[in-house]
């Protein structure tokens, strides 16, 4: 095999190019990107054997959207209070939606059988996640075509021992509340996604459909 | 010498039918009691009783409750019908193979001759076996010819027996009223009303017409009858192939007690099964599961019986499954499986059944030529998760009419049909316009909202709140304490469910709340106090 020389136009694309070359001469499958709807293009991007965390119900929502609204399959684990309308509001196909409410001590097993036909597995879990439970799905993940999003409440450092990235949602607004008056409208947030390497944020507009 | 012919006949068999779903659904059903089945607001049949108390056939809904006010109304349901004379056919075909049947109520069977101890024995046999099968008025008649035997049937007595000796069928017929013309439907009743307006009593006078004659005059119809009347017909419908035998079962002795050593058991049966209905070509796609258990009560026996839909088809593994869920359904906590239970059932086992309820073509359900598509695939990992949890723990979200958050919304089991949805369509007012709350709780929380002064805002009948929402306090699981409201939109009243007699909500009215740390709440009031419904978050 014959090594040309990289063109160097970018730092990103150079690394880009050099995990797409390592993951080649591994054999294992490269890793895809898995669209993202336009609100966070350019903004956060997810890949497929990846786990990321979220600290926002309608940005794993938002986030889960992209894949759902392409064809694929997305699922919520561990979502006992998932808001049906909301998600079809951001885009989700419910006809390509699996749910489990409560998986309780099965999450792993659930979560290991669902990476394998779904594109996106969004996951709260009910606790903090041991190591070698995170690596095992992990693992897992990297094999498959797949990405987990982990779903953790806000101002928590997140229950996956190390994420690929961190997509939160900070300064957030709500348009048309009064007193007393008017009706919520929308939701505005600065959505900051700590990768390795300079935090990254854009002030987005979440795209609930006009209903 | 030909065959004679036997034919039983069940009067008013839509009445029976009704009443035997009826009572298969649980519902109290009296014998003797009137009842009678409608179509269209008109009485279609009634049964002995109704008739006794003047109920008529044709008659207004009106008219027959104004003759017999406690009389039962029945709807309509030919396809119902037919599926209970099955019982009667296969009941039957126990004793004499052969069976045609003519229509829901009539069946005709080649009398057995000598071979039952005589055509009397061989009735007093069928009617044995019938009221076995919980058919208590039928009726037989022997002769020579359909049309006679069929006559013959008619003039019996419940669980009766007319023969009409060989050779004296014409005779028989021939004695006959004209009036009985008019059970064959409109074209019968037209021809009695015009025979006897003619001054005809019996049927033998008509036989006496000239051939000619009856067919310029009477049509074809005219000619059947009087080729009946003379006995110079004999019809007899073919016999019916009775249907294959798709439904499986397995039985154990002694009986199981755990639902994971039936399961093991389950599985050459549920195999035999796929392979039954593979070798016809077909699939289930609905499969009805029986189980019977030994009860711990002195009579006996109890039975568990569910239908199960599959989104594809089912595979004998799926069945495996279904079996392992229904026996699990007992016991509690059923939609999760705890790894530590021991899986018991019960009652034990003494024998499971696979009944298909739903068959299609297999060739719509087949793989397509470079292996299942992606939706192929999410099935069978999907049920490699119900398998895992449970039945019930793996839902589909679907939308709803409705109010509140949480009526707006339901999570339908992976696999169901959803039904009894409310439609989406229909403007819902009262309910909360713009972005839906993404999270929606399942029980709401009991909350607390005060104003500026501390004094708990409550809502008037009239829809007025008595006070700015100023601090609230909700039992969050880590986050108590109050906290403070920073703008809040509504109310958005409703007063729903006042038409049910008990358990009805009642007034509410419906509140966004953005608190100051930028949390956003849909809060309810109620009479009962406030609640948290859901989060925007």
């Amino acid at each position: 095999m014959s090594v040309r020389p990289l063109e160097i136009d970018d730092r990103r694309a150079v690394l880009d190019q050099l995990r797409g070359r390592i993951d080649a001469l591994q054999g294992g499958p490269s890793r895809l990107s898995v669209p993202v709807p336009s609100v966070l293009e350019g903004l956060a991007r997810l890949r497929t054997g990846g786990v990321y965390a979220v600290d926002s119900a309608s940005l794993a929502m938002v986030l889960a959207s992209g894949a759902s609204a392409a064809g694929d399959w997305v699922g919520f684990v561990g979502w006992d209070d998932f808001g049906v309308e909301a998600a079809a509001q951001l885009g989700i196909a419910l006809g390509r939606t699996v749910l489990v409410p409560t998986p309780g001590e099965h999450w792993l097993e659930v979560v290991a059988a669902l990476v394998d036909v779904l594109r996106i597995v969004v996951l709260r879990p009910a606790g903090r996640i041991d190591p070698r439970s995170a690596s095992v799905v992990q693992a897992r993940l990297r094999s498959r075509d797949a990405v987990l999003l982990v779903h953790g409440e806000r101002g928590t450092q997140g229950a996956w021992p190390q994420a690929d990235a961190t997509f939160s949602a900070t300064e957030v607004a709500w348009d048309g509340v009064g007193r007393g008056s008017g009706r919520l409208h929308g939701q505005r947030a600065r959505v900051v996604v700590r990768e390795v390497g300079r935090p990254n944020s854009r002030e987005i507009v979440l795209p609930y459909a006009a209903r | 010498m030909s065959a004679r012919i036997l034919v039983v006949w069940c009067p008013d068999w839509s009445v029976t039918a009704a009443l035997m779903e009826r009572a298969e659904t649980g519902a109290p059903v009296e014998r003797g009691a009137p009842a009678a089945v409608l179509s269209a607001n008109r009485v279609v049949v009634c049964n002995g009783p109704a008739r006794a108390e003047g109920v008529r056939r044709g008659q207004r809904r009106r008219d027959a409750q104004a003759r017999c006010p406690d009389l039962l109304l029945l709807a309509a349901g030919p396809e119902r019908d037919a599926r209970w004379f099955e019982d009667v056919l296969i009941a039957v075909e126990e004793v004499r193979p052969g069976v045609s049947p003519i229509r829901p109520g009539l069946l005709a069977v080649p009398a057995p001759g000598r071979y039952h101890g005589g055509e009397e024995a061989a009735a007093a046999l069928l009617a044995e076996e019938l009221v076995g099968a919980g058919v208590w008025d039928c009726r037989f008649g022997i002769a020579d010819d359909l049309f006679a035997a069929e006559r013959a049937a008619r003039a019996a007595d419940a669980q009766g027996c007319v023969v009409v000796p060989r050779g004296a069928s014409a005779q028989f017929v021939g004695d006959l009223p004209i009036t009985v013309l008019a059970d064959d439907g409109p074209d019968g009743q037209r021809l009695a009303d015009l025979l006897h307006r003619l001054g005809l009593n019996r049927l033998r006078e008509f036989a006496a017409f000239g051939a000619g004659e009856v067919s310029n005059r009477f049509g074809s119809y005219g000619v059947e009858i009087q080729r009946r009347v003379r006995g110079s017909t004999t019809r007899l419908a073919g016999p019916r192939t009775p249907p294959p035998e798709l439904a499986c079962e397995i039985g154990f002795e002694p009986a199981l007690d755990s639902a994971e050593a039936v399961t093991f058991s389950v599985r050459t049966t549920a195999e035999r099964f796929v392979a039954v209905l593979a070798d016809r070509q077909l699939v289930a796609t609905a499969v009805r599961i029986e189980a019977e258990f030994e009860d711990l009560a002195p009579d006996g026996r109890g039975i568990s019986a569910r239908t199960w839909l599959h989104p594809g088809c089912f595979t004998s593994r799926d069945l495996v499954d279904r079996v392992h869920w229904q026996l699990q359904a007992g016991t509690p906590g059923s939609g999760l499986r705890s790894r530590k239970e021991a899986g018991a059932v019960t009652a034990p086992i003494t024998r499971v059944r696979f009944v298909p309820d739903t068959v299609e073509a297999a060739g719509d359900h087949a793989d397509g030529l470079w292996g299942g598509g992606a939706e192929e695939q999410v099935l069978r990992g999907v049920a490699r998760v119900q398998a895992m949890v449970g039945y019930d723990a793996v839902r589909v979200p679907v939308l709803q009419g409705g109010r509140g958050a949480g009526d707006r919304q339901a999570w339908v089991a992976w696999g169901e049909r959803p039904t009894d949805l409310r439609p989406t369509d229909p403007p819902w007012p009262g309910r909360i316009p713009g972005p839906a709350p993404t999270r929606v709780f399942a029980t709401p929380l009991r909350a607390e909202v005060v104003d500026e002064r501390g004094r708990g805002v409550t809502v008037t009948e009239r829809g007025v709140v008595t006070g700015a929402p100023y601090r609230c306090r909700a039992g969050f699981p880590g986050r108590s304490g109050w906290w403070a409201i920073a703008a809040w939109a509504g109310p958005w009243p409703v007063d729903e469910g006042w038409w049910h007699a008990e358990g009805a909500p009642g007034r509410s009215a419906r509140f966004q709340v953005v608190g100051t740390d930028g949390s956003a709440w849909l809060l309810c009031w109620r009479e009962s106090g406030w609640e948290v419904e859901a989060e925007y978050e």
